[in-house]
């Protein structure tokens, strides 16, 4: 990309252990400890339980599977996803690297409250979000009735393509921002000092230095949106785009067929590794951590100048739309319900529910990312990307293929554990898992293995080194990835419906109940208790990684 | 030592939410077992905010406990047939009689006693004895009276085919109430006619929409005039409002398809006598009045009587079929499928 920038990358005597030259050892990477291997091993069969039960249900039909990929409509289906995945990821790196840039490096005014604000999208369920979209946006909706004195009789549609772009990209911008505002907290500022006295101006040495370091970032990032889109349901249903997920839900949901359902979720599988694989082109080999000797210099923000009123005005434009319709119409289903209904005690409860089994899962997530990143990242070899790849597949698949794969083996094999607080964790973690691993990794790679080895010559012991300088260092992406596993476990409807203990309500099963029934009064007082409750802990959450750095 | 603690600190919430989480997990794991005894689990494919009243009416009357699951039925059917012989259930409640057909199909449903079935016509029930229908729902044309009169809608749905009619229709192909309904012409008017008819209407440029609600809001809304939907949508989203809402239902003088909500007894369930409680309960005049008075439903008891807001059920002239037929979902999808509806 800019290999011509010498400030760019690190120029080191030492080889960088590569694919090609995987045999080469670097003399001092450790070979991985047995419990490291095994740990992410677990880790990674866990993430291919789905597969293994969909192979399962496939093998079950035999040629018949021909059949059903070879329908036309199948294909054409396919082809429509495709093509919104793509639309929806590029218009969310967009998104969300600018924002990322300007509430974390430039002295936007009110930034605190704009990194709050402009993540929170992420939390809105799907069929709120795109609800609110289309209520807003709509045939005869608010804009529309706001602009009809002007004249305008009619908007462009929202159905179809252009309202599942739009609607996806609001709601899954925040990966990428997230993911890219901890690589640019861990980003060395050295490099941009010596970039600027070599004469960069500032927009420069954002595309020559800053935009290639954040390279994993974005890509990390861009994977979850692009994952999210190829597995949302609730968003294409509501605004009528043909999807592909919309013909796994048919197999399931109209024809109870659970083995047409798995040939279509196989070929999605399919799609995800090819996904994988361009990411994997994309992320490069390049090291990213600091070379240098000496202390880490204070990160310095950009001034904006005049450039401050468009800012704000796009931060202001992406929230009211992300976040502020989907409140406002809320608000008017609460307004319409009028305020005795004792619906907020009601709630007590169910918040407590949804925050414990989306605290447990974050946290379980974390963990669970942990050995796979460490793993791949500083033991690079075939069968450690294998297995950090594996994490992926279950974000790629719907909610439903995931919890019926636990309902198979759950139900079967493990009754003691099925339909209690523990399956449904485990569900969170096959399907979250990539949202742990993308941040750790992002992290990881901006530490110099050279720290370690420091701490191991000091005569630390590879526990020792984890735990008080590895960990330590990887707060930001640790932070970061509780913060997405939570957000997302908080709004997750199918496997929580499936899989939660029996008469476990959550906030997002009663807003979907209650949807359900044209009860939108009822869905008032848990849709904005779940807002609310996010934005506390997102608030928390980047408040504390602020305070690291 | 000052960093050291700092350090120490960080890790606070970390560890605080780990404590809560291993706490928490444990009371589910020691105190929310499902306790069989004198207890009865219901997965119910009908919502939370229509059913539970009664369930805790029951629990009251009988004593007896109910643990109850609420998701969408055609899930709900697909994890009871996941889960096999292992299936906590004793009950599947269903929102249409197509899923529970198939779980017949399936062999997963007990047979219920005769004189439970005898409550309810013919017409609403399992010939096989598998299954009852509790409550019914009619299949209507949902219209605005200020864009439309009554006299203007057409004698039945082949109508809404003509040319007068483009864009102003909608329908919700996706849902399980259309697909119901569209199996229902199949089995009655035949697989060319349903064909010709709905590649008629797509033709006519009738309007997708994800499922019923959104439809009657579209009406209201003028963004169409007429939305294919099930009669008590209308009456329910009214509860929600505080002004009055426009849209009315009109009732077509035939082939008006009645689906119904019907309760069956899962095979492998540990807890018979108590399931066929239950059921007799919900169609006991107690529950049987709750759907008249409060989800503006059909009451199937024979005893039973009908909100005065809806037309009497025996003037409904329903269509001469078995509603198990309804099961025959995957046909109608492969027809929705090949004229691009789907």
């Amino acid at each position: 990309m800019s290999a011509h920038i010498p400030i760019n990358r690190h120029s080191e005597t030492r080889s960088e252990p590569s694919l090609s030259a995987g045999q080469r050892r670097v003399p001092s990477a450790k070979r991985p400890s047995l419990s490291l291997r095994l740990a992410a091993g677990i880790v990674a069969a866990l993430a291919l339980l789905p597969l293994v039960y969909l192979i399962v249900r496939t093998v079950e039909i035999g040629p018949e599977i021909v059949g059903i990929l070879a329908r036309p409509r199948t294909v054409a289906v396919f082809f429509n996803s495709l093509g919104l995945t793509v639309a929806v990821t590029a218009s969310s790196v967009l998104i969300g690297v600018l924002l990322a840039w300007l509430t974390a490096r430039t002295d936007l005014p009110g930034r605190h409250f704009w990194s709050t604000v402009t993540c929170l999208p992420l939390v809105l369920p799907s069929y709120v979000g795109a609800f609110a979209l289309i209520a807003a946006l709509g045939p005869n909706g608010m804009l529309q009735r706001l602009l009809a004195p002007l004249g305008v009789e009619q908007l462009p549609s929202i159905y179809g393509f252009p309202g599942a772009w739009l609607a996806l990209t609001l709601f899954t911008y925040p990966y990428v921002q997230l993911s890219v505002r901890a690589g640019l907290r861990g980003l060395d500022p050295s490099l941009e000092d010596a970039a600027r006295s070599l004469g960069r101006t500032a927009p420069q040495v954002f595309r020559e230095v800053i935009l290639p370091h954040l390279r994993p970032a974005i890509a990390a990032g861009a994977l979850l949106v692009a994952l999210y889109t190829l597995s949302d349901f609730g968003a294409v249903s509501l605004l009528q785009f043909n999807a592909f997920t919309r013909a796994i839900y048919v197999q399931y949901t109209g024809a109870l067929d659970r083995s047409a359902a798995a040939v279509l979720a196989l070929l999605l599988v399919a799609l995800t590794f090819l996904i994988l694989l361009i990411e994997y082109r994309l992320r490069g080999r390049t090291r990213y951590y600091r070379s240098s000797a000496g202390a880490l210099r204070h990160q310095r923000r950009a001034a904006l100048g005049i450039w401050r009123y468009p800012a704000v005005a796009l931060c202001a434009i992406i929230s009211l739309l992300a976040l502020g319709v989907p409140v406002l119409v809320t608000g008017y289903w609460l307004l319409q319900a009028g305020a005795a209904d004792g619906q907020w005690l009601q709630s007590i409860d169910i918040t407590l529910n949804s925050v414990t089994a989306s605290g447990l899962a974050s946290a379980a997530c974390v963990l669970a990312a942990l050995p796979i990143v460490i793993y791949a990242v500083r033991h690079p070899s075939h069968s450690s990307r294998l297995m950090e790849r594996c994490a992926y597949i279950g974000h790629a698949l719907p909610g439903i293929v995931v919890a019926l794969a636990l309902v198979f083996f759950g139900a079967r094999y493990a009754p003691y554990f099925y339909q209690t607080l523990f399956m449904l964790v485990l569900a969170y973690i096959i399907l979250f898992l990539p949202l742990a691993v993308g941040s750790l990794r992002a992290s990881l790679l901006q530490i110099s293995p050279r720290i370690e080895e420091a701490a191991r010559t000091l005569g630390r012991t590879s526990k020792q080194t984890l735990t008080s300088v590895t960990l330590p260092l990887l707060r930001p992406g640790l932070f970061t990835g509780m913060a997405l596993v939570f957000l997302t476990c908080m709004k997750e409807l199918p496997a929580t419906l499936i899989l939660g203990p029996t008469g476990f309500h959550t906030l997002a099963t009663r807003i979907w109940g209650a949807t359900e029934e044209a009860f939108f009064a009822r869905a008032a007082a848990p849709a904005l208790i779940l807002v609310l409750v996010s934005a506390i802990s997102i608030w928390i959450i980047l408040k504390h990684e602020e305070g690291d750095a | 030592m000052k960093k050291k603690l700092t350090h120490v600190a960080s890790y606070i919430p970390l560890l605080l939410l780990l404590l809560v989480g291993i706490v928490l997990t444990g009371r589910f794991l020691l105190m929310e077992r499902v306790d069989t005894r004198n207890a009865i689990t219901i997965y119910s494919g009908r919502s939370e905010d229509l059913i539970q009243p009664l369930i805790d009416r029951f629990t009251e009357e009988t004593g007896i406990r109910v643990y109850i699951r609420y998701g969408q039925t055609a899930e709900m059917a697909a994890t009871i047939l996941e889960e096999g012989r292992n299936s906590p259930a004793d009950i599947f409640f269903a929102q249409d009689a197509g899923a529970l057909g198939a779980l017949s199909r399936a062999g997963r449903l007990a047979p219920l006693p005769e004189d439970l079935l005898e409550e309810v016509e013919p017409r609403f029930r399992s010939p096989k004895h598998h299954w009852i229908g509790v409550s019914g729902r009619a299949r209507v044309a949902a219209y605005n009276p200020h864009r439309i009169s009554p006299e203007q809608l057409p004698e039945d749905l082949s109508g809404f085919c003509a040319p007068e009619w483009q864009g102003r229709v909608g329908w919700a192909p996706a849902n399980g109430s259309f697909q119901a309904f569209v199996t229902a012409l199949r089995v009655t008017q035949g697989e060319e006619a349903t064909r010709t008819w709905l590649a008629c209407m797509q033709a006519n440029g009738t309007r997708a929409y994800a499922k019923n609600t959104p439809i009657i809001a579209a009406v209201e809304a003028g963004e169409i005039d007429v939305g294919l939907v099930n009669h008590y949508y209308i009456h329910a989203m009214q509860q929600g409002r505080q002004t009055t809402m426009h849209v009315r239902n009109h009732y077509f003088a035939s082939d008006v398809l009645v689906n119904v909500a019907g309760a069956s007894i899962i095979d492998t369930s540990g807890n018979k006598d108590l399931a066929e409680q239950f059921v007799r309960y919900l169609l006991a005049a107690d529950a049987q009045r709750y759907f008249t008075d409060h989800t503006y439903e059909y009451p199937l008891a024979a005893h039973a009587e009908t909100n005065p807001a809806l037309p009497p059920l025996r003037t409904l002239q329903t269509p001469d079929m078995d509603l198990s037929e309804l099961d025959d979902l995957e046909g109608t999808l492969r027809l929705l499928q090949d004229l691009g509806i789907l």
